[in-house]
């Protein structure tokens, strides 16, 4: 079975094409990705699928079902927001259940799920707290734990971990992990985090200014890009582009190896992480190219180098950016 | 140590300046007060003294209170004031929800509309209010002035609180319609008590005028039962004798319920700006 298909799906507000000719399935129980620049419309494509905007073309089908016309809180979803955005009048449990309260749920039902999410998301002793006491990660375990009590046939996440520092991020990003192990539930994750893509994904969807780039597993899309944006995007330091007369030759920060001979350039500044050593250095076109070493490197600032690397690793782009 | 001193002579200093200013804002409340407990005599021959034993007197006040409805027209006052209060920041908070929440045709166009009003003093139509009011038999109620004050107080209202309205996180309100809420409960339950400090603002701003108001009490509901506390009032100044202790007296108590619900909502101001829910 499925858990969503877009079928041509068109977004525009007033004159301006937000969302171009969406077309994505999501498999049950897959977690899957929207990466893409800001502005690119991924926050808009969740909304479509959530309900909260009208899609102005094509077709969202939720599970067996065709929910244009069906409102949000009856499409079987579940939504994480950015900003949190729990309700500031209501204590932790009453975050949680209150979607269960509008169906209608019976209370001990209810009282059941909350206490089982609560145990899962180490929220237990919060349960009578308002949201307004407790710490931006806590706040957003139980925007996560309100999403898990509905047991939807779809979780969306907007950017859920943006708010957080970088180590509350990677704790968070992990629970996530582990939470869609457990529940097995499909999933659709937006951010513009490529870290966070490639870690949680088991299929990433690049968008590109309301289209589609490119669809796939995480090292699929790494491997083997469709086109210079997605070989850019994805990749930390990003890919390093060089001109090749009329094209653009690409190759990743760790293909490049230090050598006798070949490519001339200089070192201009080092950043040591410890594990890993980045190395940004201008070649003799005058061109800025990143070099990943792994482990400490003793590369210095002012150096002269050459620099080389296995053609099978390279990638060539044609004007337009294809991949030729 | 030396910016320990900094610090205290510039908090005295801001001090100096805000006490200053309040003592120059009160001053006038002041004058009131003290001269509305003064013989006749005395508030003219020293306005600024305090009452003694000999200026001392109740007089003002049991003229105030034995002298027409005075209970009746502070009710009516009260009533009127509240009421429309009330309906201005119900209305406007809900045309503002509205402006800033559904894209619609003549979005913006309605809201310049609404506007208008800010500019167009509601006085120039008072003739034609006044027959409105006759025709519907309005005249000589408490509810022609509700009308007319909420009809006054509404564009204010609605510019200010739609531009409050647009700083109200859209993931609070898709997360209430996620879980199934209906509109009216994101917007009462959800939206309304962030806007608490925008809504003690316009309440401030149209509590006064309404209070004070002479024009449309005496225009449109003159009668005894329904006169407010300020057209009540009028009954002392003559044309050619004015019962000055009666006046200020009247003025005097005339402040309590004001200070009342200027407490009220500045409160609601505090509590507002400390709730910090969402993020
Ligand atoms: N209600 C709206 N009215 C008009 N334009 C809108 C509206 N909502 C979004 N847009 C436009 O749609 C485009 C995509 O917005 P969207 O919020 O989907 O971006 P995003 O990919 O989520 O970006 P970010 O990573 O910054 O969150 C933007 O150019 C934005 O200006
Ligand atoms: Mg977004």
């Amino acid at each position: 079975m499925t858990a969503l298909i877009l079928d041509n799906v068109c977004k525009s507000f007033g004159e301006v094409e937000v969302l171009k000719n969406i077309n994505l399935t999501v498999e049950d129980g897959e977690f899957v990705v929207f990466v893409g620049p800001s502005g690119c419309g991924k926050s808009t494509l969740l909304r479509v699928i959530a309900g909260l905007e009208d899609a102005t073309k094509g077709t969202v089908q939720i599970g067996e079902r065709m929910v244009n016309a069906i409102p949000p809180a009856k499409r079987g979803i579940a939504m994480v927001f950015q900003s949190y955005a729990l309700y500031p009048h209501l204590s932790v449990a009453g975050n949680m259940g209150l979607g269960l309260k509008q169906e209608k749920t019976p209370k001990d039902e209810i009282i059941k799920r909350v206490g089982e999410a609560a145990r899962m998301l180490s929220l237990t002793e919060y349960l009578d707290r308002r949201p307004s006491e407790l710490s931006g990660g806590q706040r957003q375990r139980v925007a996560i734990g309100r999403a898990i009590v509905r047991k939807p046939d779809l979780f969306l996440f907007d950017e859920p971990l943006s708010n957080l520092d970088a180590a509350l991020r990677m704790n968070t990003r992990i629970e996530i992990a582990n939470l869609h192990r457990q529940l097995a539930a499909s999933m659709i994750y937006v951010t513009h985090d490529q870290t966070e893509a490639m870690t949680l994904a088991d299929k990433i969807v690049v968008l590109r200014d309301g289209q589609v780039e490119q669809v796939g597993a995480p090292m699929e899309l790494y491997n083997n890009p469709a086109n210079q944006f997605v070989a850019g995007f994805l990749g930390a330091p990003s890919m390093n582009f060089l001109r090749h007369g009329e094209n653009s030759l690409g190759i990743r920060p760790e293909h490049i190896q230090l050598a006798e001979t070949g490519l001339s350039a200089r070192v201009t500044h080092v950043e040591r992480l410890g594990g890993e050593t980045n190395a940004i250095l201008v070649t003799e076109h005058d061109e800025p190219i990143t070099v990943r070493f792994f482990g400490q490197h003793n590369i210095a600032v002012g150096e002269a180098v050459h620099l080389t690397w296995d053609a099978a690793n390279q990638f060539m782009f044609n004007a337009a950016g294809e991949r030729i | 140590m030396n910016s320990a001193r900094t610090a205290l002579s510039r908090k005295i200093a801001v001090h100096a300046v805000l006490i200053t200013y309040v003592v120059i804002a009160l001053f006038p409340v002041f004058v009131i007060l003290i001269n509305s407990f003064k013989t006749r005599r005395a508030i003219f021959r020293e306005p600024l003294a305090l009452p003694n034993a000999d200026s001392f007197t109740w007089e003002g006040y049991q003229t105030v209170l034995n002298q027409g409805d005075f209970l009746q027209y502070f009710q009516n006052s009260f009533v009127v004031t509240v009421v429309s209060l009330f309906f201005i920041l119900l209305f406007g908070a809900m045309a503002a929800f509205a402006l800033a929440e559904y894209r619609f045709k003549g979005n913006t166009v309605m809201g310049l509309y609404l506007a208008l009003g800010i500019m167009i003093p509601i006085r120039i139509g008072t003739v034609a209010i006044l027959d409105l009011m006759v025709q519907t038999g309005l005249v000589n109620t408490l509810m022609a002035l509700i009308l007319v004050y909420t009809a006054q107080g509404l564009p204010l209202a609605v510019f200010i609180l739609s531009e409050f309205m647009q700083q109200v996180s859209d993931d609070l309100k898709n997360a209430g319609r996620i879980d199934g809420l209906n509109e009216y409960t994101i917007f009462f339950k959800l939206v309304l008590p962030l806007m608490r400090p925008a809504m003690a603002t316009v309440a401030v701003f149209n509590m006064i005028p309404i209070w004070n108001d002479l024009w449309f009490p005496l225009i449109l509901a003159p009668a005894e039962s329904v006169k407010t506390l300020t057209l009540g009032s009028q009954v002392f100044i003559g044309q050619y004798v004015t019962n000055w202790n009666a006046v200020l007296a009247a003025l005097g108590l005339a402040i309590i319920p004001v200070i009342i619900l200027y407490t009220l909502f500045s409160r609601q101001l505090i509590r507002g700006i400390t709730s910090g829910a969402v993020k």
